[in-house]
């Protein structure tokens, strides 16, 4: 009986030795905690935030500050967080309490936090589950333009700008003209919401016991088709210049500091760190379990996973591009031959230019009489879109070219919705399980009721985002509540970790649970350059949003041209989204010249509308 | 009229024989009355790109042509039947001045959407159900042998080591404390 276990490799002021048998529940093995921090952490922002910030920085120069900031701020607050939930078995709000009564608050943060991004992330996935049960429908209903009510011609609004925006702008969301516009409920929205949120009580009804089980599922799925759309994306035309366009470095772009700014958020977010849901996950770890080593596994599969997304993306991208510009190129070619009455087939896309040069030659006021727009392949390229705008507009109108738009429709919405839920099982974890532990709850509710109240709760407050002005208040949500909090629960986090609790404390539990000692680099990032960059990080983001008054996009069913006029003229913040200054320019031409099919003047109108409409910051989760 | 795209077959006189031919079909089914031939329609600057000019003219009233509108009418009540006739669609075969009339869209009486949603939604009920329905037998189960094993330890026949109601693995053993009465008593013994 004596010597029932060794006193001297206890934590030091830790409670004594739990046995195996406490009661909390626990994974079914290891590969399922891998798996589920792996899903956690790689959601909807590694589709559609990374390749757009690829992109519009320099393309493969921004993988340099981007695996700088993974290294010094991404993989020690992983480990942090990691070994701490791993160490005190104990969710966020008691964890933090243990570390000191004083810095209690900080788990009750993340507790906010997390509610406050499940809500307007599952209706994200509202969306997407909106979209998807839509693509059920042969022609899909966002390739055309319904007709108006006397039958002789298109809807209006959807012929001014395009069958794809409006399905998305007026059937998905009903948006009104502005935030203070409320509208009301859109049913099917509600319904599809509610959907979401059955679905997920449905895997986490028991806690990590279910969503251990889906997990295998969710996280999986989405890793099978990015492979499809891979395959197939390499087989589209125009995807060697998409693909070329992103990954060209333009390493000049390393001196603007908004580069590196936008790589240490991007990393952050991405590793859906100080949501208080990993500490959920590894407090139900066995406490003798290799936590460095995980915490480096989730944050280097969570970039390469950004890396491998980014090239089916952009692959479609450029298909996208190129049937813009071969598009662009015909209409002119259609309306040169009925000018000139050529025969057909005498004017091709590889001969263009030369004929326009001779028939500018022989009789130029003819040629401009004809006011052709000229197709330029780079501008389509140009077109950068980050966001749901990317899924639900950009996404979408490249699968209406692909043949068999149906499946590519099906796979894709499938795909999203699996990242997305995913990362939902983390949110909500990061919920049940500090409530869970709340003495006054776990001895009177079952698990199952528990769960079951957060979520239908959580679909009662998410009813305010069904609404018309519902998309704006998630772009307030994503920009706000998802963003700045974080960064500060995580400064506190460090710094409550390594000079409150003490770092040679923490640094004879983490010996103890992993075998080693903890080397120079963890010591160097937790004492000094985490917290440092993560205070850097955090005054330049507030410097950032001072600097500008908040504006959203909104869309305007009535104007046109003077919305984008309007929103250019209001702040200069706006035109950070635009990949150069000459934007700006090409815009107002655009806008200018009011060619009504022209595809790059909705592409201009669309890509500002979206860009600044969409999630930022959280949704690069 | 032009035509967009190459077409499948050569377009020679026949082809401009059976253009006549459906132009007159289309007039004499607008108009209901069987007095328009092949001779009365007229084509004119045909160009290699497959355009023209035509005029259906009206042999009753010595050879006037008949009123535009008149001829836009009776093809935008045959449009199906003139594309068809030269494998070609209204995008392809182009009548300046007649806009085509949209055909109404097909839509099932139930959105197709709604089904969908219908299936996934049964389904999540049915797994919700399943989920609930058997975490209650399971804790119901806990009950029974709990309630079980506490009428088992009245009647006394409980071969598992108790002391005080506990099993033994999980009292909280720290190393080693002393029992007072065993001190007590080795003092008393070893008094010599």
């Amino acid at each position: 009986i004596q010597g029932y276990f060794i006193l001297e490799d206890l934590p030091m002021d830790m409670p004594p030795e739990v046995p195996k048998e406490d009661g909390r529940p626990k994974w079914d093995n290891k590969f399922q905690y891998i798996l589920s921090c792996i899903g956690f952490a790689v959601g909807l922002g590694n589709v559609w935030r990374f390749p757009y910030l690829c992109q519009i920085h320099g393309g493969g120069a921004f993988l340099i500050p981007y695996f700088i900031a993974l290294i010094f701020e991404g993989i020690p607050l992983l480990h942090l967080e990691l070994a701490l939930g791993q160490c005190l078995r104990k969710g966020s709000i008691n964890a933090w309490h243990t570390i000191s009564p004083y810095l209690g608050g900080v788990g009750v943060a993340s507790l906010m936090v997390s509610v406050l991004v499940s809500l307007y992330y599952n209706t994200i996935l509202t969306w997407v589950m909106w979209y998807f049960i839509n693509s059920f429908q042969e022609p899909l209903p966002w390739s055309v333009c319904p007709l108006n009510e006397n039958r002789t011609g298109l809807n209006e609004e959807c012929y001014e700008s395009t069958a794809v925006n409006y399905f998305w702008y007026r059937k998905t969301l009903n948006i009104t003209p502005d935030v203070t516009d409320s509208g009301t409920l859109q049913w099917w929205l509600v319904l599809c919401l509610a959907a979401c949120w059955a679905i997920v009580y449905l895997c986490t009804i028991r806690g990590i016991e279910t969503t251990g089980k889906a997990i295998y599922v969710t996280a999986i799925f989405p890793y099978l088709v990015l492979t499809i759309f891979l395959i197939h994306g390499l087989s589209l035309p125009g995807a060697t210049e998409g693909l070329v366009y992103l990954f060209t470095p333009n390493l000049n772009i390393l001196k603007n500091p908004r580069v590196w700014l936008d790589a240490a958020t991007q990393i952050f977010f991405s590793l859906s760190l100080a949501f208080g849901g990993l500490i959920a996950f590894s407090s139900y770890n066995p406490s003798k379990n290799d936590c460095e080593k995980d915490a480096v596994t989730v944050a280097i599969v969570n970039s390469i996973t950004s890396l491998y997304a980014s090239i089916p993306v952009f692959s479609v991208l450029g298909f996208k591009a190129i049937t813009g510009y071969w598009d662009c190129l015909d209409r002119n070619i259609i309306s040169v031959i009925n000018e000139y009455d050529l025969p057909e087939q005498s004017i091709t896309r590889q001969n263009y230019t030369d004929w326009i040069t001779f028939l500018n030659s022989s009789n130029p006021e003819k040629l401009t009489g004809l006011k052709l727009k000229s197709c330029d392949l780079q501008e389509f390229l140009d077109q950068s879109v980050s966001g749901s705008g990317l899924a639900f507009i950009v996404f979408t109108q490249a699968i209406i070219l692909m043949p068999g738009s149906q499946a590519w429709a099906i796979l894709f919405f499938v795909m999203l919705f699996s990242l997305g839920l995913s990362s939902m099982f983390g949110n909500i974890e990061g919920v049940f399980t500090p409530l869970l532990e709340l003495q006054v709850i776990s001895k009177s509710i079952p698990k199952e009721l528990l769960s079951g109240i957060i979520c239908l709760a959580s679909f009662f407050f998410a009813l305010c985002f069904t609404l018309g002005s519902g998309s704006y208040w998630i772009d307030i949500f994503d920009s706000y509540a998802g963003s700045l909090p974080l960064l500060v629960i995580a400064f506190f986090e460090v710094i409550g970790v390594v000079y409150v609790y003490k770092i040679k404390r923490f640094s004879k539990d983490v010996k103890w649970m992993t075998g080693r000692k903890l080397n120079l680099y963890w010591q160097i990032t937790w004492r000094f350059i985490s917290p440092l960059l993560l205070l850097i990080v955090f005054v330049a983001f507030v410097t950032l949003q001072i600097q500008k008054t908040p504006t959203y996009a909104a869309w305007n069913p009535k104007y046109v041209c003077f919305l984008i006029f309007a929103i250019l003229n209001r702040s200069e913040g706006c035109m950070f989204f635009s990949p150069t200054k000459s934007f700006k320019i090409t815009a107002l031409q655009s806008c200018i010249t009011n060619t009504r099919d022209g595809n790059i003047f909705k592409g201009s109108r669309e890509t500002l509308l979206l860009s600044t409409m969409t999630g930022k910051e959280a949704v690069a989760r | 009229m032009i035509f967009h795209l190459p077409l499948q077959y050569a377009w020679d006189a026949n082809e401009e024989y059976l253009f006549k031919a459906m132009m007159a079909f289309a007039m004499r089914r607008y108009s209901s009355k069987s007095t328009t031939q092949i001779s009365n329609v007229l084509l004119c600057n045909v160009t290699d790109r497959v355009s023209f000019w035509f005029v259906v003219t009206d042999s009753s009233k010595n050879t006037t042509t008949v009123p535009g509108s008149e001829v836009e009418a009776a093809i935008r009540m045959n449009r199906n039947r003139i594309n068809s006739a030269f494998l070609l669609s209204d995008k392809t075969l182009q009548f300046l001045k007649i806009s085509t009339t949209l055909s109404p869209p097909v839509e099932p009486s139930t959105p197709v959407w709604l089904i969908v949603f219908g299936v996934v939604l049964s389904l999540i009920v049915a797994g919700i159900v399943f989920l609930v329905v058997s975490g209650i037998r399971k804790h119901k189960k806990k009950n029974k042998e709990s309630t079980e094993r506490e009428n088992l330890e009245e009647k006394g026949e409980v071969t598992i080591t108790i002391e005080n109601g506990i099993p033994c693995e999980t009292l909280d053993l720290k190393a080693g404390h002393v029992n007072g009465v065993f001190a007590a008593d080795d003092e008393r013994f070893t008094s010599l």
